[in-house]
C-alpha cells in the first residue's frame, strides 16, 4: 500500500517538474509547481513528518506560490520564452547533471542497504519539533526570525515605487 | 516499509530535474522556481535521513530550510520585479551587465 | 539559577553596545544613568546569586549555567558556561560593587569630556569582560575575558588618544602584557591537552590527584604565572602599569587598581589545585611577589607624581597577594585582593578628586595644605592611607597580617622579612603623600589656588562609601585569635580554597605586634621626614646621590628594556626593512601584483555576466565535491 502511494506521488511530482520544463506558459509552470509541492507534502507525510508536510502545503504550495503568481501577473511576458539554445550550456548542463544524478544515486544506494526506520523517530510530531526548536535550536530559531524581518524590510524597500526618493 | 534509499533516489531525481529546468529555461521567474524544486529535493533527503536515523533533528532543519526559502523567495521576487521595472525584461541573457 | 547567571555579565555588555553604537544620540544624563544602572543590576543579580549560594546545602554543587557549546572539536568540548561558587561570588561582588561606585564617580569626573558615551561604553564593556573572566567555568572562556579586559585597558589608557603619551602608554600596556599572554596561551594549551578538558574543576582535580606528568605539573603553572605577572604587573613585566596612569583617574582606580590587575591573583587562586601540586610553582609565585612588593615600594618612595606613587603602590600590593597565593594561603590572597580593591580604589578616587580640584595638577611638590580646602576628600584619603599602611583594625591590617602570618607559618622566613620591609615602606610612602598633599604650607600655583574647589557630591559620595568599606572591610576576615569562627571570608571560601592552618595564639599576637610596629615605624618616619624636619629628604638625596638617582630613574629598568629589547628590535626591523623588505618582499609583491593583474585580465573573460555560465561552474563544483567524497569514502 505504502509503495503504491509512494509511486503515485513520486510520479506526479517528477512529472509536473518535467512538464514545467516543457511548458512555455509561466502561469502553467507555477501551477505545475503547486502540484509538485503538494505531492512532496504527501511524501513528507509518508516519512512520518506530519508537521513538515503541513507546513509544506501551507507555506510552499500556498503562500510562496501565490507570491509567484502575483509576480507573474505583474510581469507581463507575452508568449513566454523559447528554451535555451546555446549549445555549450545544454551539453555541459546535461553532462554534469547526469554525472550529479549518478553520484546522488550512488549515495542513495548505500542508504537502500541500510536498515530503514520502522518506527517514527522520537518526537517527530509537531510537539516534538516545537520542543526541539525551543531548546536545542533556540538560537538558530531566533536568528531565523531576525532573517524574516530583514527579508520583509528588504522586500518593501526593493519593491517600493522608485519615484519617491529616486533610489533604488 | 519503504526504505530511505527510495526517498533518497527520488530526491536525487528531483534535484537533477531542477538542475535541468534551471539550465533549459530562460526567464528569471521559472529559473527561480527550479531553484525552489532543488531546495525541496534537499528537504526530502533530510526527512528521509531523519526517519532512517530515528532522530527528529533533521525535521527541525527542514523547518529552517523552509523559512530561509520563504525569505529568499520574497527578496528574490522583489529583485526580479525591480529588474523588470528597470529593464523591461526578465530574460536572464539580457541581464548580464554585472561583470568586470 | 542556571542560564540566568549569564545576565550578570550580559547586562553591562548590552548597555555598552547601546552606548558605543548610539551614544552620540543620547543625552549625557541618560548615558551615565544607563551605564550605572547596568552595573547596579549586575550587582543586584550577583547579590541574589550569593544569597542563593548561602542558602544552598553544604556540599551542594556551585551554581552554574551553560549557554551553548562553544567549541566542539573532536574530543575537546568547550562549553560557554559560567560558574558561581564562593570565589566567584567574592570576585563578582567586588567587580560590580567597586565598579558601580567608580561608574558613579566617573559621572562627575568626566562631566566635561567630549566623549562621554565612548567612556561609559568602554567602562561597561570592561565590566562585562571582567565578569566573564571571574565567572567562567573553564580556562578557555576565562581567557576570553582575560584578553577582553586587556583590550578595554588599552582603549581606556589611550582614551585621550590625541595625547601622544597616552597613546604610547596604551600600546606599551598592550604589548608588555602580550609577552605574558603568549606564555599564558602556551600554558593553557598544554594544560588542556594534558587534562583533556578546559574546566577548572577538572584541571584542579587532575593536578591534585597527581594525574599530570611531573614536568607538566611544573611547566604549566609557571607558564600561566608568566601571564599573571604580565596582567598583574609583577617583576619583570610591571613596567606598563606606571605608564598606564595616562588614562583617566577613575579608569586607573577601576582597571589598574581594583579589578583587572588582580586577575592574575584570581587565576592563581582559581587553579589552586594546580599550584599546590607543584613543588616549584608555589615558591616561585611567593618569591616573585615578595621581590615585587619590596622593589615597587622602594620606587614609590621617591616618585613625585601622585598617580605614579599609587601605581607603584598597586604593584607592591599585588606582590603581597601573590605572596599569599604562593605560600598556599589563597584565602588570604583573595582577602587582600578585596580590601585592596576598597582602599586602593579609594586612594585613586580621592587622588582624582585632588587632581580635579587643582585643575589637573599631579605633582605633589605643587600641592600641600589642602586639608582644609578639601574637607571631604581629605578624611577619605586619610582613612585609605591608614588602611593600606596596616594600622590596626582597618581593613588592610587584617588582610596584610593574614598574608604575613601565613608566610611566617609556612616557614618562608625570607619572604616574610621582605613583606615586612615592604610594609614599612608602604606606610612611609603613603604618609609621605598624605603629608605633602594635605599638610604643611600651600605650594600650589597662584592661578590654580584661586580655583580650588571640593568635588561635587556625585564624586564625594562614592568616596564616603569606599571609606567606610576601607575602614570596616577587614571585619569579614578576622584572624583566629578573635575566635574560631571569626574568619567569615575564609569559612565562606573554604569549599574552593582550603583554609590555611592558624598558628598558636601567642605567635599570632607577636606577629600582629611586629607588623603593627612596622606600620607605625614607617608612618613615624614619614612624619619626621615631611612634617617635622622637611629638609631631611633633600639632605639624604644629597648624601647618597647614587641611590637617589637610581630610585628616581626607577632602577633604569625601562632604559634596560629599551636598550636590550626595544631598540635592537627597532634597529633590526629597520635593517630588515631596508634589505629584505624593500627588495625581496616588495619585489615579490609587485611582481605578484603584476602577475595577478595579467591573470585577472585573462580571467575576467570568464565573467560573462550570464547567470548560466556561473551556475555551470556551481554544478561542476558540486559534481567534483560529491565525487571526491564518494571516492574518499569508498
Amino acid at each position: 500500500m505504502a509503495w503504491v502511494v509512494f509511486g503515485v506521488l513520486s510520479f506526479f511530482c517528477l512529472g509536473s517538474v518535467a512538464a514545467m520544463i516543457v511548458s512555455r506558459n509561466q502561469a502553467h509552470n507555477a501551477l505545475f509547481l503547486v502540484l509538485a509541492f503538494a505531492c512532496l507534502g504527501g511524501l513528507f507525510g509518508l516519512l512520518d513528518a506530519p508537521f513538515a508536510a503541513a507546513v509544506q502545503v501551507i507555506v510552499y504550495a500556498g503562500a510562496i506560490m501565490v507570491l509567484f503568481l502575483f509576480a507573474i501577473m505583474m510581469i507581463d511576458l507575452k508568449g513566454g520564452l523559447p528554451p535555451e539554445r546555446r549549445r555549450y550550456v545544454l551539453v555541459l548542463a546535461g553532462l554534469l547533471g547526469t554525472v550529479l544524478l549518478a553520484e546522488l544515486l550512488l549515495v542513495a544506494r548505500r542508504a537502500f542497504i541500510g536498515a530503514a526506520g520502522t518506527v517514527p523517530a522520537e518526537g517527530s510530531g509537531p510537539a516534538g519539533i516545537g520542543h526541539l526548536l525551543f531548546t536545542r535550536y533556540l538560537y538558530p530559531f531566533e536568528i531565523t526570525s531576525l532573517l524574516l524581518v530583514a527579508a520583509l524590510v528588504a522586500a518593501m524597500t526593493l519593491a517600493d515605487k522608485p519615484d519617491r526618493k529616486g533610489v533604488p | 516499509m519503504i526504505p530511505a534509499g527510495a526517498f533518497l533516489a527520488l530526491a536525487a531525481a528531483l534535484f537533477a530535474l531542477g538542475v535541468l529546468a534551471f539550465f533549459v529555461k530562460r526567464d528569471l521567474l521559472t529559473q527561480f522556481m527550479a531553484v525552489e524544486v532543488m531546495l525541496n529535493a534537499a528537504n526530502l533527503a533530510f526527512l528521509a535521513l531523519a526517519k532512517a536515523s530515528l532522530k527528529a533533528d533533521a525535521q527541525a532543519v527542514v523547518i529552517f530550510v523552509l523559512t530561509v526559502a520563504a525569505a529568499e523567495a520574497v527578496v528574490g521576487m522583489s529583485i526580479i520585479l525591480l529588474a523588470f521595472r528597470r529593464r523591461k525584461t526578465i530574460r536572464t541573457d539580457d541581464l548580464s551587465g554585472l561583470k568586470g | 539559577m542556571a542560564r540566568e547567571l549569564w545576565l550578570i555579565p550580559l547586562l553591562p555588555a548590552l548597555s555598552s553596545a547601546v552606548l558605543l553604537l548610539l551614544g552620540s544620540r543620547l543625552s549625557r544624563r541618560w548615558i551615565s544613568l544607563q551605564a550605572c544602572l547596568a552595573v547596579l543590576a549586575s550587582l543586584a543579580l550577583s547579590a541574589a546569586a550569593l544569597v542563593r549560594l548561602l542558602g544552598a546545602a553544604n556540599g551542594a554543587p556551585p551554581l552554574s549555567g551553560t549557554l551553548f557549546t562553544w567549541v566542539a572539536s573532536g574530543s575537546l568540548s568547550v562549553p560557554a558556561s559560567l560558574t558561581f561558587d564562593p570565589l566567584t561570588a567574592v570576585m563578582s561582588l567586588v567587580v560590580t560593587g567597586v565598579g558601580l561606585l567608580i561608574h558613579v564617580y566617573s559621572a562627575g569626573y568626566m562631566a566635561g569630556d567630549r566623549d562621554y558615551s565612548r567612556y561609559f561604553g568602554l567602562l561597561n564593556l570592561f565590566t562585562f569582560f571582567m565578569l566573564v573572566l571571574v565567572m567562567a567555568s573553564s580556562i578557555v572562556l576565562m581567557f576570553v575575558g582575560w584578553e577582553g579586559v586587556g583590550l578595554c585597558s588599552y582603549l581606556l589608557i589611550g582614551f585621550w588618544f590625541e595625547k601622544p603619551a597616552a597613546a604610547r602608554a596604551g600600546m606599551k600596556a598592550f604589548i608588555v602584557t602580550r609577552v605574558g599572554d603568549a606564555a599564558f596561551v602556551l600554558g593553557m594549551l598544554t594544560l588542556v591537552a594534558a587534562v583533556g578538558g578546559p574546566e577548572f574543576a577538572r584541571i584542579n582535580a587532575a593536578a591534585a590527584a597527581g594525574g599530570l606528568a611531573p614536568w607538566l605539573a611544573t611547566l604549566a603553572p609557571v607558564l600561566l604565572f608568566a601571564g599573571a605577572a604580565g596582567k598583574s604587573a609583577q617583576v619583570p613585566l610591571y613596567v606598563w602599569l606606571p605608564d598606564a596612569m595616562e588614562g583617566p583617574t577613575p579608569v586607573s582606580a577601576l582597571i589598574h587598581a581594583a579589578t583587572m590587575v588582580t586577575a592574575g591573583v584570581y587565576m592563581v587562586a582559581r587553579l589552586n589545585g594546580l599550584y599546590s601540586a607543584s613543588a616549584v610553582a608555589g615558591p616561585l609565585v611567593a618569591s616573585v611577589g615578595a621581590v615585587t612588593a619590596v622593589f615597587a615600594a622602594s620606587l614609590a618612595l621617591v616618585q613625585t607624581d601622585i598617580k605614579k606613587v599609587l601605581a607603584y603602590s598597586t604593584i607592591s600590593q599585588l606582590g603581597y597577594m601573590f605572596i599569599g597565593c604562593g605560600v598556599g594561603a589563597y584565602g588570604a590572597g583573595i582577602f587582600h585582593l578585596v580590601t585592596h580593591a576598597f582602599f586602593k580604589g579609594l586612594l585613586f578616587l580621592a587622588a582624582g578628586s585632588v587632581i580635579h580640584a587643582l585643575s589637573g595638577e599631579q605633582d605633589i611638590r605643587k600641592m600641600g595644605g589642602l586639608r582644609r580646602r578639601l574637607p571631604r576628600t581629605f578624611p577619605a584619603f586619610f582613612v585609605a592611607a591608614l588602611a593600606i599602611s596596616g594600622i590596626p583594625f582597618l581593613s588592610g591590617f587584617f588582610s596584610k597580617d593574614a598574608i604575613l602570618t601565613s608566610a611566617y607559618e609556612g616557614g618562608h622566613l625570607a619572604v616574610w622579612l621582605l613583606g615586612l620591609l615592604a610594609a614599612v615602606m608602604t606606610a612611609f610612602y603613603i604618609f609621605r603623600l598624605v603629608f605633602l598633599i594635605f599638610f604643611g604650607e600651600e605650594r600650589t600655583d597662584a592661578e590654580v589656588r584661586r580655583h580650588i574647589h571640593e568635588s561635587p557630591p556625585v564624586m564625594t559620595v562614592p568616596l564616603a562609601v569606599l571609606a567606610v568599606l576601607s575602614a570596616l572591610g577587614g571585619l569579614i576576615g578576622l584572624p583566629a585569635v578573635f575566635g574560631e569562627r571569626a574568619d567569615l571570608l575564609g569559612r565562606f571560601l573554604a569549599p574552593v580554597l582550603k583554609a590555611a592552618e592558624a598558628p598558636p595564639a601567642a605567635v599570632e599576637w607577636n606577629l600582629i605586634l611586629v607588623s603593627t610596629t612596622a606600620a607605625a615605624g614607617g608612618l613615624f618616619l614619614a612624619f619626621l621626614f615631611y612634617l617635622r624636619y622637611p629638609g631631611t629628604p633633600a639632605r639624604l638625596a644629597a648624601r647618597w646621590p647614587f641611590l637617589y638617582r637610581t630610585l628616581i630613574g626607577k632602577y633604569y629598568v625601562d632604559e634596560f628594556y629599551d636598550a636590550v629589547f626595544v631598540r635592537p628590535l627597532v634597529r633590526g626591523s629597520e635593517l630588515v626593512y631596508a634589505s629584505f623588505d624593500l627588495a625581496v618582499i616588495d619585489g615579490a609583491l609587485n611582481g605578484s601584483a603584476a602577475a595577478a593583474q595579467a591573470a585577472g585580465r585573462g580571467a575576467s573573460r570568464l565573467q560573462t555576466g550570464r547567470i548560466k555560465d556561473y551556475a555551470l561552474a556551481f554544478l561542476l563544483g558540486a559534481v567534483l565535491f560529491l565525487g571526491f567524497i564518494l571516492a574518499w569514502k569508498a
